[in-house]
Order: C-alpha cells, then sequence, then structure tokens
C-alpha cells in the first residue's frame, strides 16, 4: 500500500494548521498560519474567510512538501475547525458575504436577550441542548440577514449559503459540496440533537430558511472528494476542534473527559448514546458519530478566555514579548500577592452563561507587580478550569479522577501545575500535543480504513508528562474563595 | 583575505543610527539618513527585526532598537519559549525511539532541563523539568559543550560518576571534537552505570546553538552489544533536532547537521 499518512486540516480561531501524521499517530510535518483578526467595534470579531481559504490551499502542500510525501501517499483528509463561526456565501460565484463573524463575537447580545424571553425559547433549549447565548451560530445568521438588504430573500431563493467553518473548507475543496456535520451543527441552535437534523421549529424560531442550511451529516465517513489543495483525497471526516480533541485523547468511552488549552478551553465529558442534561451550566453536545452507527454525546464546559489572556497579556499590555515569557514573568514571584484577573471579555461561559460580564483585576495594591498579575493571568485559566469540573462532577454524580490536558498553554509547567493543585487530581499530558489535529486524521483515518478501529488507536496513547497535586487543602480553598469573590465582582456591568 | 561584508557594514550603520536618535525613526527617515534604497535599508531592518535587534512599532510602523540588543550577554531564547516551540518535536521523538526525550540549556555551568517527555511506556516517571544535570557526564551536555551554548564552558573540576566519565581535561576535549565531528553526541555509563544517552544541538538563526535535544535509558536499548549508540536512534535525534531548529530559524547546508 503506498497511502502512508493522514493530513489533518486545522482551522482554527488564531491559525490554520495543515498536518501530516502517519500511521503510530505521530507528526512527521506541519505548516500553519496565522491570519488576520479584525475587531470593527467593541465586541466584534471577523474572519475573512477567503484569506483562510487561501491559507488552506497553500498550507496543504506545503505540509506535504515538508514531510517529503506526495499525494497519492495521502489515505484522506480530516478537517477540525473553530465551532459555531458563521460564514455566509454566494452560491453561484462562491464569494463569502461580508466577513465570518466569529464565536467571540458579541454583536447579537440585544437579540439574544430579546429572544431568550420569547415563548418558543424553551423549545429551542431542549431541542439543541444549549442556551440561549451569543456564542452559537443561529442568532449571528439571523444578525446578518437583518443587516444585509436584499439578503433574506435571497437565502429563501436558495441563492446564499450559510455554513461554520467546515462547511465553508469543504464546499471549496470540493467545488460545490454543501454539507456539515453532526458536531459542528450542534453548536448553531438549530439542531435537533436527538434526532440530529435541522428543526423546523427551531428555524422558525430564528427565522431562518431551510434552504440556505447545509446537509446534515456524521462527522467519520466519506464526506466527497477533494478537487482544490488535496486534488483526489477523499475528506473522511469533520469535526469541531473540541470534539476533534475529544477523539484524538481517545476519550471513546462514557465517562471519559479531556481539557483542551487554547484560544479558550473546553472540557468534553464523553457521556455515551446518552443525551445527558445539565443542571450546572454545562453544554449537552454530540462528540462525533461515525456513519452507520448513533451518536456520542458529550457534556462540554466552555471557558471563553484562557490562552487569549496570555495573548491580551503580551499584545494590549506588552508585558511580555512572547506568550511562553509570561512563566518566566509569573516565577518572580511565589504567588499572585492578593490579586486576581477574571477575564469575562465577552462576558463569563460555562457554568455562569453571563453575557453582561466583563473582566475585573482585583486586590490591586502597591506591592503587585507584573509578575503578581502574570501569576493571575495563569491561576485565571486554573480556576476557570476548577469552576466547569466541579459542575461536572455534579451532574455526572462522579468526581473527575485525573484530567487530560492538550493545546499550547500545556507548555506551560507552571500552569499544569496550578490545575492540578487547584483540582486535586494529576494532569496528564498525552504524546501528542496537536490533539485536534490527531482527531480529525484518526477520523479520517477511520473512515477510509486506514486504522481498522477505535481500539488500534487507543494503543496510541500514551503519557508524555504527569503533574501531581501539592497544594495544601486550606490554602486551596481559600484562594478559590477569594476567585469565587473576583466573579461575583464581574457580574452586571453591562446595563441595559 | 576575505573581503568585508557590505550588508553586514550596512546593518551595523542601521544600529548606530538607532542608537543614537531619540525615539523611533521610519523608514523613509532611515534610509536617507544613510543614503541606502528604501528596498535595501528594509531588507536590513526586515532581518534586525527577526533576530531581534531591531522593534518595529504596531501602529506607526516606526523602528527602535530591540530587546535583545541590550541583552546581548544573556541568552538569547527564553526557556519556557524554547519548550514551547520544541513541544511539537519532542513527542514523536519519544514515539519513535521508545525512550525518555529531554532538552536541556546551560545554567551556571550545568544543563537545565527544560522539557522532559516521558518514556512511552506508561510506568509512572515523574517530570524532572528544573532540574541540573552534569554537563561533562550527559549527551546533552557534552553538545552543549562541544558548540559552547551560551559561552558553556567545561568546569575545572570534573566530577567522577563512574569508572567511564571523563575524568580529566583532555580527555573531555577529545570527546568534544568528536562531536562536532560527528554532529551529534552520545553518552555511555559515563553517569549512571546501565544507562546511556544521545543528544544533537538545537540550533537557531544563523547556526547559533541555543540548546540540545536527547534521549536517555538504559545502556542496552540505547546502545549495541559493542556500546556504541544505535544508528536508528542516533538519526531519531539528529532528525528532532533539525526539526527544532528549522522551525527556530535555521538553515542547513546540505543536509549536515
Ligand atoms: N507557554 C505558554 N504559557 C501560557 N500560554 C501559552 C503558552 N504557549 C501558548 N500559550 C497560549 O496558548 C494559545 C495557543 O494554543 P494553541 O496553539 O493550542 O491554540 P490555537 O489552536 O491556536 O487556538 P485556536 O484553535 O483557537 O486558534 C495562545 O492563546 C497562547 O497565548
Ligand atoms: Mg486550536
Amino acid at each position: 500500500m503506498t497511502e502512508r499518512y493522514v493530513v489533518a486540516i486545522d482551522q482554527g480561531t488564531t491559525s490554520t494548521r495543515c498536518i501530516v501524521i502517519d500511521r503510530r499517530g505521530q507528526l512527521v510535518s506541519l505548516a500553519q498560519q496565522e491570519h488576520k483578526q479584525h475587531f470593527p467595534k467593541p465586541g466584534w470579531v471577523e474572519h475573512d474567510a477567503a484569506e483562510i481559504w487561501r491559507n488552506v490551499e497553500r498550507l496543504g502542500p506545503e505540509a506535504l512538501r515538508r514531510a517529503g510525501a506526495t499525494i497519492d501517499q495521502v489515505a484522506a483528509i480530516g478537517i477540525a475547525n473553530q465551532r459555531e463561526t458563521t460564514i455566509l456565501w454566494d452560491k453561484k460565484t462562491g464569494q463569502p458575504i461580508g466577513h465570518a463573524v466569529v464565536w467571540q463575537d458579541t454583536r447579537t447580545d440585544t437579540m439574544v436577550g430579546r429572544l431568550d424571553h420569547l415563548p418558543g425559547a424553551e423549545g429551542v433549549r431542549h431541542r439543541s441542548g444549549l442556551p440561549l447565548a451569543t456564542y452559537f451560530s443561529g442568532p449571528r445568521v439571523r444578525w446578518m440577514l437583518d443587516h444585509t438588504p436584499g439578503l433574506l430573500e435571497r437565502a429563501e431563493r436558495g441563492e446564499v449559503l450559510f455554513g461554520t467553518m467546515e462547511t465553508w473548507l469543504i464546499w471549496k475543496l470540493t467545488g460545490g459540496l454543501h454539507v456539515t456535520d453532526v458536531t459542528n451543527a450542534s453548536r448553531t441552535l438549530l439542531l435537533d440533537i436527538h434526532t440530529l437534523d435541522w428543526s423546523p421549529a427551531s428555524l422558525e424560531f430564528f427565522g431562518i430558511p431551510r434552504a440556505m442550511l447545509p446537509e446534515v451529516r456524521p462527522s467519520i465517513g466519506v464526506f466527497g472528494t477533494a478537487t482544490a489543495a488535496f486534488p483526489g483525497v477523499r475528506i473522511g471526516a469533520a469535526l469541531g476542534d473540541q470534539q476533534a480533541a475529544l477523539f484524538g485523547q481517545t476519550c471513546f468511552a462514557p465517562g471519559e473527559a479531556k481539557c483542551t488549552y487554547g484560544t479558550g478551553s473546553f472540557l468534553l465529558l464523553n457521556t455515551g448514546s446518552e443525551l445527558v442534561r445539565s443542571t450546572h451550566g454545562l453544554l449537552s453536545t454530540v462528540a462525533y458519530q461515525i456513519k452507520g452507527e448513533p451518536a456520542a454525546y458529550a457534556l462540554e464546559g466552555s471557558i471563553a478566555i484562557t490562552g487569549s489572556l496570555v495573548q491580551w497579556f503580551r499584545d494590549q499590555l506588552e508585558l511580555i514579548a512572547s506568550a511562553p515569557e509570561i512563566e518566566t514573568l509569573a516565577r518572580t514571584v511565589s504567588d499572585n500577592g492578593g490579586c486576581y484577573i477574571v477575564p469575562a471579555f465577552s462576558g463569563l461561559y460555562a457554568p455562569h452563561w453571563r453575557s453582561e460580564a466583563r473582566g475585573v483585576i482585583v486586590g490591586l495594591t502597591s506591592y503587585i507587580t507584573k509578575g503578581h498579575l502574570a501569576r493571575a493571568v495563569l491561576e485565571a485559566s486554573a480556576w476557570q478550569t476548577r469552576e466547569v469540573v466541579d459542575a461536572m462532577n455534579a451532574d455526572s454524580g462522579l468526581a473527575l479522577k485525573t484530567l487530560r490536558v492538550d493545546g499550547g498553554m500545556t507548555a506551560d509547567n507552571l500552569l499544569m501545575q496550578y490545575i492540578a493543585d487547584v483540582l486535586d487530581v494529576p494532569v496528564v499530558r498525552p504524546l501528542a500535543a496537536e490533539t485536534v489535529s490527531l482527531g480529525a486524521a484518526y477520523g479520517a483515518g477511520l473512515a477510509v480504513g486506514y486504522w481498522p478501529d477505535l481500539e488500534g488507536l487507543r494503543q496510541n496513547w500514551h503519557r508524555a508528562a504527569q503533574w501531581m497535586p501539592t497544594m495544601d487543602a486550606e490554602r486551596r480553598d481559600s484562594e478559590y474563595a477569594n476567585w469565587k469573590r473576583a466573579v461575583s465582582r464581574t457580574f452586571d456591568w453591562i446595563q441595559g | 583575505m576575505p573581503g568585508t561584508v557590505q550588508s553586514i557594514e550596512r546593518a551595523a550603520a542601521v544600529l548606530r543610527l538607532l542608537a543614537g536618535g531619540s525615539g523611533r525613526l521610519s523608514l523613509a527617515e532611515i534610509s536617507r539618513s544613510l543614503d541606502l534604497a528604501k528596498p535595501t535599508t528594509h531588507g536590513i531592518l526586515q532581518t534586525l527585526r527577526k533576530v531581534g535587534f531591531v522593534e518595529q512599532d504596531r501602529v506607526s510602523g516606526h523602528y527602535q532598537l530591540g530587546a535583545a540588543m541590550l541583552r546581548l550577554g544573556t541568552g538569547f531564547l527564553d526557556v519556557n519559549e524554547l519548550r514551547s516551540r520544541s513541544i511539537n518535536w519532542a513527542d514523536p521523538l519519544a514515539a519513535r525511539s521508545g525512550e525518555a526525550v529531554r532538552i536541556g540549556t546551560v545554567l551556571d555551568g550545568q544543563v537545565l532541563v527544560v522539557h522532559h517527555v516521558f518514556r512511552p511506556d506508561d510506568t509512572f516517571q515523574t517530570l524532572d523539568v528544573g532540574s541540573l544535570l552534569p554537563i561533562h557526564a550527559t549527551a546533552l551536555g557534552k553538545a552543549l559543550l562541544a558548540y559552547r551554548a551560551d559561552g558553556a564552558a567545561a568546569p575545572a573540576a570534573l566530577d567522577r560518576f563512574t569508572s567511564r566519565t571523563a575524568g580529566t581535561q583532555r580527555e573531555l576535549t577529545e570527546a568534544l571534537r568528536a562531536v562536532r565531528e560527528a554532529g551529534w553526541s552520545a553518552e555511555v555509563e559515563e553517569l549512571h552505570r546501565g544507562e546511556a544517552s544521545i543528544a544533537a544541538p538545537i540550533r537557531a538563526y544563523g547556526g547559533l546553538v541555543v540548546g540540545a535535544i536527547g534521549i536517555s535509558g538504559h545502556v542496552e536499548r540505547i546502545c549495541d552489544s559493542h556500546y556504541r549508540p544505535r544508528p536508528a536512534l542516533v538519526a531519531n535525534v539528529r532528525d528532532a533536532a533539525r526539526a527544532v531548529s528549522r522551525d527556530l530559524g535555521a538553515t542547513f547546508r546540505g543536509g549536515a547537521p
């Protein structure tokens, strides 16, 4: 067999990566490119979908070149993508209509606030497994239809297409296939997560024409064959990036969980074929679906701002030159000096879901140095994790025993140790930092028979690092109490 | 007689100009002052920016001396950044070799472990990031010494850990020459009986050695029956070192290390 590799496209919030992976699930080569973040107004975040597609077109061949591989050696492509980011484009010309509206964007907050009180809202929540929040795609589509003259009519005539990022990329890769996968569809507020198809009632609630929506497919199963970027190669999988990371961590069984630390951080717990509803502020979402099998569901604790707080510290405060230097700076002091930062930049997500909250720095005294601030930045990621882990333990009735982690922030030893300390469980990093890509590759490889089964993939998982808790309970409890008080200071900031 | 390199002279002039001026200068001001064509000046400025000697204001696009220029004497790459930028390649090295991986830099004449990947057999192991290893009795240390990474110099007194530890300066000098010739380093039962290690230098732009990456484990696994490092493992280590180096901006002539 000449097919030696699987290629993953990880289309993230800040960058796009193309990764070549071998049969043992190891990285062979990587090509990465950041794309521009557009901030036209406070609270607005946009991407140029055309720029992102150009990056994919360039990075694919580049990754193959770096691997010394040819296209006929590629068994399949898998896609993992930033979720909820919303793109509209012209069906005929393939041109995006305006910029893509990114998941962090809060422009729909007044609309969502209004919709949340309508009688139909409860049904939407029940069918989708999600709270009504600016985070999800459905309200964005409505907003775009409302704010572009003539767009609604064109959408009704089927001339305008909607997609999340994987839909856009598959459409470009195949030259016109309009499909989504169940995990991405489950982030729109428009999917019925029991039937795994668009809910007519939810579409009506938001006033979104069915004609503009893609067809919903299983996450793992051949979508089609690429004609661009990787001509002739089958697209074997598409998953939201967080679900891809869950898959890459081989959390295939109910009860298995991981947390990915990137721009935001996302704790996902596999709940198997059973859809579990949270009573503690978590989301119910689709974990993955293999073609011909029932879907696996997950409970999710979404944290909007973790790595991006480090980036803010670097780019806006200019206190460090690169993200990893936060650890160097934090190690210049031995504790936070009484200072806490709650990064409610776009409100607070799980478990609070407070869109009117805004960030605070509390406990400032003349004693505080930039070292203490750096500590507080890192500790914010740890305490936010603690909050979603507490919610998950309460929902599942089980206590998490270890936390599997991945993502760029896992290179930060101080942070990983602090997470182990505040959770009081061991934190484990697997032997593959790019778990998002790995999950997409695993899915694609399974779909085309490159890997035979899930059990085989489990054999690839190994422990690369482990951090054991060392903090005494008293200190943990008093710090957590301080954190909670700091969080309460963020509430009700935006009034309206 | 090799001639002088004009672009380096010009770069030096740019640095002097920026050091002497007050505040930031625009591209036009710099090229006018030095009577250089704008594209030439721009190329020099961008190269200096890449190596950190010059910084460009994000809003105005104007230039000033970079922080790296003021810290020339201290380590050029933050150790936490070195870990972040090599983590992707340390994992496949552990997977392919089946051994534990460490990345080291120099601190106070010793090897500082900046990254550690467990041997991928899921046995209980503990992270030793932050610990110090003897520089003359580890493969990581020899790779750092051989290329004088961060000004590393052999310690005056060579502690002996086993009968195989390099005991004299002459022995060590000879070993380091061999490292430079081969492009990689090894240590066989020189620190602990029954253990061995292999390492290779991590290079940044211009070939600057900023660290070393290597594997260590039982001597029977690392070496063949003649106590020579297994060529396949040496190749794994060198490939990983090259991959990290490439990401740090190093370029290689014709496949040399
Ligand atoms: N050593 C470090 N310490 C703390 N934070 C770090 C460190 N290294 C990277 N980060 C942060 O991690 C994030 C990058 O992680 P990662 O590459 O997993 O994210 P990403 O995949 O680019 O995110 P997205 O998919 O949302 O674009 C950045 O926000 C950065 O600030
Ligand atoms: Mg990502």
